[in-house]
């Protein structure tokens, strides 16, 4: 797993309290892992956070899955 | 009228997480206060308060851990956390689960702060001037709030009646229990979540507090000796934090459901001193009628009160109130005993009426009134016995609490043993 997806794993399970094993590719943040509308709000400010990038309102709602966001800063970066 | 009755107690405070290790602290006499450890006090008037002290749950620590998950205690301020902490553990020493959608519909929530989320809103705003608005949390406002902490608490237990919130500075955790109990009385709900909670202590809270001259700032070097209602070396409140919870419930569906019942709420009086933002009037009006409505929702006379738990903040005012009571008891004052417990805990603001409601409820349970710690040298003369320093046992069937706020609100509770 590249270095972003490590990093946007661990920011995931820390926010929102899940086991690592389930912050898979196609694993949606409010279907799969609990998160609410609030969540997401807060995990997108998390990557900004991290990867000193920033992440338009409308781009923002294209990242539902923990693939997407790792595809997103991926090519963001 | 519904009766109503007292089934469940919780409470955090700078004595203990939960009720028993706080009330056998405070009838040992010890003081919550010490340094300030939140943040550096080297520019502040007052660098002492009665802080809750974390830590793994065990002895008086608080461990918030034991009450939330990590990742919910992120979006929150301390108050709502206390809160949380407080009502979980009174609802579950009520025993009552709402388990049919009737239940859950009678079940309501009425839980109160003075201020809410201060620490929050003060380092938000700091975040928002360095950081910029894009960087401000979607909890922040929902983390804030004060009717967020009765929000929380009827999620968790699917409470669905009434949900309600009291903001009244210093009378907030009397007025919620005061005006809980009427719902039950008026029939909205059958059981109630009710009480107030508070974490103020950060730099805002202290800098206001000390710029309105309302804190002891004379006692940096023995902080446990600075809450001192009546004595004559009193010089401001100590402020304090936590939360303290009931559950009130209507008497026969607490009878038929074989609930530990505690004490009854037997009346409950409000008043306002229509005078100054922050100081009551010398002549103790307010108090007096505060009081005297109590008694009369009551239907009981001033010589039955047994104990008194003052708003006794450690200020000039507690001779205000002392003279209420003096004029409310008249030639009985010397059977009655009163005491501020705020000696021990502090000063909690929006929780202070709640946990001395609780603290008047175990005076009639044990029978014993707890002591007014620090009072060495009364300022006052009175013939109320004040329990200076050790706690006193006596017959305590009925006992009054009173809590008063800023802006001249004031608040009182008749409670009883259950006849």
């Amino acid at each position: 797993m590249s270095d972003i997806a490590e990093r946007v794993k661990k920011i995931v399970v820390e926010h929102l309290g899940v086991e690592e094993q389930k912050v898979v590719e196609g694993a949606s943040f409010i279907d799969d892992l609990g998160a609410d509308s609030l969540d997401t709000v807060e995990l997108v400010m998390a990557f900004e956070e991290e990867f000193g990038i920033e992440i338009p309102d409308d781009a923002a709602e294209t990242i539902q899955t923990f693939g997407d966001a790792v595809g997103f800063i991926t090519n963001a970066k | 009228m519904r009766r109503v009755v007292v089934t469940g107690l919780g409470m955090v405070t700078p004595l203990g997480t939960g009720v028993d290790t706080t009330w056998s602290n405070i009838l040992a006499s010890k003081s919550g206060a010490g340094p300030i450890t939140k943040f550096d006090t080297t520019a502040f008037g007052t660098s002492y308060a009665c802080e809750v002290t974390r830590g793994d749950g065990s002895g008086d620590t608080f461990n918030p851990d034991d009450w939330l998950e990590p990742k919910e205690q992120r979006k929150i301020d301390a108050f709502i956390l206390y809160g949380i902490a407080a009502a979980t553990q009174a609802v579950e020493d009520s025993g009552w689960v709402a388990e049919s959608d009737e239940d859950k519909h009678r079940s309501g929530v009425m839980i109160g702060s003075g201020i809410g989320g201060l620490t929050w809103i003060q380092d938000m705003s700091l975040q928002v001037e360095e950081k910029g608005p894009r960087r401000t949390s979607p909890f922040f406002i929902p983390g804030s709030l004060i009717n967020l902490v009765s929000g929380q608490v009827s999620i968790k237990y699917g409470f669905k009646g009434p949900n309600h919130s009291v903001v009244t500075a210093c009378s907030t955790g009397a007025h919620a229990i005061g005006d809980a109990a009427r719902m039950i009385m008026y029939g909205d709900a059958d059981v109630m979540v009710a009480g107030g909670t508070e974490s103020p202590i950060c730099k805002v809270g202290i800098a206001g507090f000390n710029a309105c001259k309302a804190l002891s700032t004379k006692w940096a070097d023995e902080p446990q000796r600075a809450s001192r209602p009546y004595d004559a070396d009193r010089d401001g409140f100590v402020m304090g934090e936590g939360a303290g919870m009931v559950v009130l419930e209507e008497y026969d569906h607490a009878v038929a459901r074989g609930a530990t019942i505690y004490a009854e709420v037997l009346g409950y009086g409000m008043s306002g001193d229509a005078f100054h933002i922050t100081a009551p009037s010398e002549d103790g009006d307010g108090a007096f009628r505060s009081m005297a409505a109590a008694l009369k929702s009551a239907g009981i006379a001033p010589e039955a009160v047994d104990y008194i738990n003052a708003h006794g903040t450690s200020t000039m005012a507690d001779s205000i109130e002392l003279g209420a009571v003096e004029r409310l008891l008249g030639d009985k004052a010397p059977e009655a005993t009163m005491s501020s417990t705020k000696s021990a805990t502090g000063h909690l603001l929006g929780a202070a009426g709640a946990i001395e409601a609780i603290f008047s409820i175990l005076a009639i349970r044990d029978q014993v009134a707890p002591p007014t710690i620090n009072l060495e040298n009364p300022a006052v003369e009175t013939t109320l016995n004040l329990a200076p320093l050790v706690k006193q046992e006596r017959e305590i069937k009925v006992a009054l609490s009173n809590s008063f706020g800023f802006g001249g609100t004031n608040a009182s509770l008749v409670l009883g043993q259950v006849s």
